[in-house]
C-alpha cells in the first residue's frame, strides 16, 4: 500500500483536507472519507454518470478520476447546488415534471443539468437529450427529465431577464 | 368571496389530493438534494467490507484454495470459504423454486461469476487486493450453455449433488440436466384444434436471457450486535419480511432478533427480490468477526451473478379457421434456468403465470408445456418489470398472432379484434384456469387505431414498399402491433404463496389525535412513489388530507408483515390492504361521531371529509374533530384511540390491459432504426395518481425499448459472460430513447377495493412486442416470419441481408 496523500480540495464552497492513497477515486473519497453520498455508484466504470460532480467547471465522472487529481480542485456535488431552504429551480422542476422515481441517478443528472445550462442556458430538446446522454436513468425513460431541464432554463432565463 | 363560507364539497376533495390526483412526489425532496439513503451510504461505526473471489470458469471442479497470501496482508480480516460455512449448515441455502443453491463454491462452480470465498477486510480496496491474491485451483469441465444440448444423453452431468434423485420440487426429472415438466390446459384437445384446423401458424419463439440492471446494484450491511444478540440488515431487498424469515430460518436466530431495513432503494425490477449469496456471507461474516459487514456488488456481479430473467424458447403452434377465427393453442417452453433452480416465482408456479399466454383472445382450448433445464449459466429467473413470466407469453401470443395473420393474409389488428373476449364475456374463464376480472378490448383498441391513423399507416407502408422495390428509398416502415392483458396482484393465498408465506399483503394506520396519521405497509417502493400513492388512497378513504399522512415500509419492526413488492402487487394488494384498515377507520369513526352528534350511527353518511347527519348537512364531525375526540372523550363503550389494521387476501388477481403501436423507420443498409411514434394506452383501473402512471408507462417502455433492440444476457459455448459490463449490456440513454404519448381507458377492477389494478409492468409486458413486431412488420413484405431478439443493428442487417435486400 503506497503512503497516503494530503489532498486539499473546495467542495460545495467549503475548503476541506483529507488523506487517501494515490490509487483512490474521487468518488470513494468523496462518499467514504468525507461523507458526501450524494453522487452514487452505478457502474465504476464511466458508463451509467450517477457518480458526476462538478469539477472546475466540467461535469465529470467522479469514478474515473483519482482523487489525486482533484487536488486543489473547486468541486460542486449535488449537495452544493441547492439548500433546504432554497431549492434550485431545476431541482423544484424535477419534481414538477416527475423527473425521478427511484431517484438513484437524480444526484448525477441535477449536477450535469446544472452545468449544461450553464454551457447552454437555451437548449433545444434535442441538444438537451445529447447533453445529458452520459447520464443513464434506468426509471423515467428521460421525457420527464427533458421537460424538466426545459422548464427550468425557461424559468431561470425568466428570471435573468426580469433581475436586467 | 367573503372567508366565511365554508369550502365546497369540490374543493373539500381537492384538498385532500386523494384518488386521481397528480400529487407532487413526497419522496423527491431528498432526492433531489442528494440526501436519499441508500445502502451504500450506510456507515457504521468499525464496518468491514466484503468482497468475492468469483469463478472465471462456466464449469470447473475446485481443487483447492489458498488464502493464506490474502490473510496476510494487512487489513484482512478473513476468508470465508464454503468449509467455513458447512459447519453452520450454511454453504447451500434454499431457493425460491423449491432447489438449493450453494452459497460459496462446494467442490465445483457450475458458472462464471459464481461466489467461490468471501474476503472480509478493513475497506473496498484491501477487500478488491484481497481477491486477487486467494488462489483457486480449478480443473475445467465441459461447459454447457444451451438448454437442447444441455438435455442430450450425454451431456455433461452439471448438478452432481441431484445424481439418482429422479424427483424434484415440481415433479419428475427425465434427465440428469431436467429441473422439471409443468403443464397446464388440454394437450389432447390442443392437439385435435390444431389437426382439424383451416390454418396452422408454427413458430420457435426466442425470448432472449436479460437482466433487470437496476442503477443500484445488489447489496447489504449486516450487523450482527453479540450483546443484546440482536442482528440488523440493512439491504436492497424487495420483499424484506421474506428477508427475515428466510435469514431466521436459515441461521437459527429467532425471528424477533431479526431486523430487516430496506432504506431506499436505487431501482428493483425485479433484480432485488433474490436471496443471494453476498447476503448470507455479509450475516455469516459479521457473527464471525462481531463487527458490521457491507457487500455491495459491482457492475459486473450485478450483471454476471444476481437474478437474470427471461431465456425462453417458446414453440408456438396457433390453429384457425380460414376466415381468422382462432380455434387453439399450444405451446412449448424449453426455459433455460442455469446452473440452480432459483427462479422467483409463487411455489406452485414453477413457470410463473407463463399461462397467461392465451392473451387478449378468447381461444376455446390451449396447452402449455414447459420444461426446466439447467445450464452453466447464473441462477435467477426473476420478473423484470413483468409479473412471473407474463412478458414472456405476452411476447409469445403477440408474435404468434402477427404470423397467423401473415399467413392468413390478414390485417393484423383486425385479426386480434375478430378474436378479442369481448366485453359481455368478463368474467372469462380462460382455456389455461384463469379467471379475467375485467376488460374492454375493443373500445381500446379502436381508440389506439385511431390515436395513431391506423388506416393512414398502412397505405404509407404499402407506398413505401413499393418505392423500396423500385430503388428510390431504402428505408422501411413498421408498424408494430400489440394488445396485452397482463395479470397481477399475486395473490390469493390459497395458492399463491413465496416460500410457504402466503402472498397477502398488509397495512397498518394510526391515526394522531390531531387528524394527522402515520400508515406502514408490508411492500417497500424502489421508486415507485408509494409515500406518494398510498396516502392518496388513505386520503380519499379518511378524509384525512394526503400532505398529513405519513407513509412507511421496509422497517420489519415497525412494519406490519407483507409480501413486498414484485410483480405489480403493491397497489392490488397492499393498496387493497390500504383501503380496507382505512375503512376500518371510517368504521370507528362515525360511532363517534354518532356519540359526539348524539344520533344514532345509521342516520349518519360519510361526506368526504366527515360524517354528517343525514338531511342535516350543516350537522358533521370532521375526521379531524373525531380524532381529536377518540383520544379526548371518555366515550361510552368504545376504546380510545384511532388504529386499524388489514391483512389483504385477494379474491382473485388483477388483469390490466393496453395497446400499444409503434411506428418504426428501418434503415436496410445498416441496420439502424428511428422510432417515429410510440402510442401507448394502458388500462389500470381505477387511476390513483395520472402523473406517477404516466412516469411509470415511460420507464417500463424504455426498460421494453432496451430489451427487444439491444440488452441481453450473452454467453459463449465456453460459459464467458460477453455482456458483462454497461459497454456491451445496452441500457439506452436520454439520446436515443423514443419519446412517448400515452394515452388510457379506465375499466375498474371489480373484486378491488377501489378498483385499482396496478400498472408498473405493463408498459414491459406490451412494450417488448411492439417494438419487435414492428421490427418483423418492416420486413413483411419480403416475407420475414420470425427474427430472434434483440433486434440490435447487426441483427437487423443481418435480417435485410438474408432477405436478399441488399442486392
Ligand atoms: S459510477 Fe461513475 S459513471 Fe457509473
Ligand atoms: S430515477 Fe431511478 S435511475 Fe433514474
Amino acid at each position: 500500500m503506497a503512503d497516503k496523500i494530503h489532498l486539499k480540495m473546495t467542495v460545495n464552497g467549503q475548503p476541506v483536507e483529507t488523506l487517501a492513497e494515490p490509487r483512490e477515486l474521487l468518488i470513494h473519497v468523496l462518499r467514504e472519507r468525507l461523507d458526501i453520498t450524494g453522487p452514487h455508484i452505478g457502474c465504476e466504470t464511466t458508463h451509467c454518470g450517477a457518480c458526476t460532480v462538478d469539477l472546475d467547471g466540467k461535469s465529470v465522472k467522479s469514478c474515473t478520476v483519482f482523487a489525486a487529481q482533484a487536488d486543489g480542485a473547486e468541486i460542486t456535488t449535488v449537495e452544493g447546488i441547492g439548500s433546504p431552504d432554497k431549492l434550485h429551480v431545476l431541482q423544484e422542476m424535477f419534481r414538477e415534471h416527475h423527473g425521478l422515481q427511484c431517484g438513484f441517478c437524480t444526484p448525477g443528472m441535477i449536477t450535469r443539468a446544472w452545468r449544461l445550462l450553464q454551457e447552454n442556458p437555451t437548449p433545444s430538446e434535442e441538444e438537451i437529450r445529447f447533453g445529458m446522454a452520459g447520464n443513464l436513468c434506468r426509471c423515467t425513460g428521460y421525457q420527464n427529465i427533458v421537460k424538466a431541464i426545459m422548464a427550468a432554463a425557461t424559468e431561470m432565463n425568466a428570471a435573468k431577464e426580469a433581475a436586467e | 368571496m367573503n372567508d366565511q363560507t365554508p369550502p365546497t364539497r369540490e374543493e373539500r376533495t381537492a384538498a385532500l389530493k386523494g384518488l386521481g390526483c397528480a400529487r407532487k412526489r413526497v419522496e423527491d425532496a431528498r432526492f433531489t438534494q442528494g440526501k436519499g439513503n441508500y445502502v451504500d451510504d450506510v456507515k457504521l461505526p468499525a464496518m468491514l467490507f466484503g468482497d468475492f473471489v468469483r469463478s472465471p470458469y462456466g464449469h470447473a471442479r475446485v481443487k483447492s484454495i489458498d488464502a493464506s497470501a490474502a490473510l496476510a496482508l494487512p487489513g484482512v480480516i478473513a476468508v470465508l470459504t464454503a468449509k467455513d460455512l458447512e459447519p453452520l449448515g450454511l454453504h447451500w441455502m434454499p431457493t425460491l423454486a423449491g432447489d438449493k443453491q450453494m452459497v460459496l463454491a462446494d467442490g465445483k462452480v457450475l458458472f462464471q461469476g459464481q461466489e467461490v470465498a468471501f474476503v472480509v477486510a478493513e475497506d473496498r480496496y484491501v477487500a478488491a487486493d484481497a481477491v486477487e491474491l486467494v488462489e483457486v485451483e480449478y480443473e475445467d469441465l465441459p461447459v454447457v450453455t444451451d438448454p437442447f444440448k444441455a438435455l442430450e444423453p450425454n451431456a455433461p452431468v452439471l448438478r452432481e449433488d441431484l445424481q439418482g434423485q429422479t424427483e424434484g420440487a415440481h415433479g419428475l426429472r427425465r434427465h440428469h440436466n431436467h429441473i422439471f415438466l409443468w403443464e397446464q390446459g388440454d394437450k389432447d384437445g390442443a392437439e385435435a384444434a390444431i389437426s382439424e384446423a383451416d390454418v396452422v401458424a408454427e413458430e420457435r419463439v426466442y425470448y432472449h436471457r436479460t437482466h433487470p440492471c437496476p442503477l443500484e446494484t445488489c447489496g447489504c450491511v449486516a450487523s450482527m450486535d453479540k450483546v443484546n444478540g440482536k442482528l440488523t440488515l440493512w439491504g436492497t431487498f424487495q420483499a424484506p419480511h421474506v428477508v427475515r424469515t428466510v435469514a431466521s430460518l436459515l441461521s437459527g436466530i429467532a425471528e424477533h432478533n431479526i431486523r430487516v431495513i430496506s432504506p431506499d432503494i436505487g431501482g428493483g425490477f425485479g433484480n432485488k427480490v433474490g436471496v443471494y449469496p453476498g447476503y448470507v456471507c455479509s450475516i455469516v461474516a459479521s457473527i464471525v468477526t462481531g463487527r458490521p459487514v457491507k457487500w455491495v456488488e459491482d457492475r459486473m456481479d450485478n450483471l454476471m451473478t444476481t437474478a437474470f430473467a427471461r431465456d425462453y424458447w417458446m414453440d408456438g403452434r396457433i390453429a384457425a379457421t380460414k376466415d381468422g377465427k382462432i380455434t387453439g393453442l399450444s405451446v412449448h417452453v424449453t426455459a433455460d434456468h442455469g446452473a440452480f433452480d432459483a427462479c422467483a416465482d409463487p411455489t406452485k408456479f414453477p413457470a410463473g403465470f407463463f399461462h397467461i399466454c392465451t392473451g387478449s383472445y378468447d381461444i376455446p382450448v390451449a396447452y402449455v408445456g414447459v420444461d426446466g433445464v439447467y445450464t452453466n449459466k447464473a441462477p435467477g429467473g426473476v420478473a423484470y418489470r413483468c409479473s412471473f413470466r407474463v412478458t414472456e407469453a405476452a411476447y409469445l401470443i403477440e408474435r404468434m398472432i402477427e404470423i397467423l395473420a401473415q399467413k392468413l393474409g390478414m390485417d393484423a389488428a383486425e385479426l386480434r379484434a375478430k378474436n378479442f373476449i369481448r366485453k359481455e364475456q368478463f368474467p372469462y374463464h380462460s382455456a389455461l384456469g384463469w379467471e379475467y376480472d375485467s376488460g374492454d378490448y375493443h373500445t381500446a383498441w379502436d381508440k389506439a387505431l385511431k390515436a395513431v391513423d391506423y388506416d393512414g399507416l398502412r397505405a404509407e407502408q404499402a407506398e413505401r414498399v413499393v418505392a423500396f422495390r423500385r430503388g428510390e428509398t431504402r428505408k422501411l416502415l413498421g408498424i408494430g402491433l400489440c394488445h396485452f392483458t397482463e395479470i397481477v396482484g399475486a395473490g390469493p393465498v390459497k395458492n399463491c404463496d413465496i416460500l410457504g408465506m402466503g402472498m397477502f399483503d398488509s397495512c397498518e394506520i394510526r391515526i394522531h389525535p390531531t387528524g394527522s396519521a402515520i400508515a406502514r405497509l408490508g411492500t417497500i417502493s424502489q421508486g415507485q412513489g408509494h409515500a406518494t400513492t398510498f396516502a392518496q388512497i388513505l386520503a380519499s378513504e379518511t378524509g384525512i388530507p394526503a400532505d398529513n399522512i405519513t407513509i412507511e415500509e421496509g422497517d420489519t419492526d415497525t412494519a406490519p408483515y407483507g409480501l413486498g413488492t414484485y410483480g405489480s402487487r403493491s397497489t392490488p394488494v397492499a393498496g387493497a390492504a390500504a383501503a380496507m384498515a382505512a375503512r376500518k377507520i371510517r368504521a370507528k369513526a362515525q360511532m363517534i361521531a354518532a356519540y359526539l352528534l348524539e344520533v344514532h350511527e345509521g342516520d349518519l353518511e360519510w361526506d368526504v371529509d366527515r360524517f354528517a347527519v343525514k338531511g342535516a348537512p350543516e350537522r358533521f364531525k370532521t375526521m379531524t374533530e373525531i380524532a381529536y375526540a377518540a383520544y379526548h372523550d371518555a366515550i361510552p363503550n368504545i376504546e380510545p384511540g384511532l388504529e386499524a389494521v388489514s391483512y389483504y387476501d385477494p379474491p382473485n388477481m388483477t388483469y390490466p390491459f393496453g395497446a400499444y403501436i409503434c411506428v418504426m423507420e428501418i434503415d436496410a443498409d445498416t441496420g439502424e432504426h428511428e422510432i417515429r411514434q410510440f402510442y401507448a394506452l394502458d388500462d389500470c383501473g381505477t387511476r390513483i395518481n395520472p402523473m406517477v402512471i404516466e412516469g411509470q408507462v415511460h420507464g417500463g417502455l424504455t426498460e421494453a425499448y432496451a430489451i427487444s433492440m439491444g440488452q441481453e444476457i450473452a454467453y459463449d459455448e465456453m460459459g464467458n459472460v460477453k455482456t458483462g459490463t454497461l459497454m456491451d449490456f445496452f441500457l439506452p440513454t436520454s439520446w436515443e430513447t423514443p419519446h412517448y404519448t400515452t394515452d388510457f381507458t379506465e375499466t375498474p377492477s371489480p373484486h378491488h377495493p377501489i378498483g385499482a389494478k396496478g400498472v408498473g409492468e405493463s408498459p414491459n409486458v406490451g412494450g417488448v412486442p411492439a417494438f419487435s413486431n414492428a421490427v418483423h412488420d418492416a420486413f413483411r413484405a419480403f416475407g420475414l416470419t420470425q427474427s430472434h431478439m434483440p433486434h440490435d443493428q447487426w441483427r437487423i442487417w443481418k435480417t435485410a441481408q438474408d432477405l436478399g435486400l441488399h442486392g
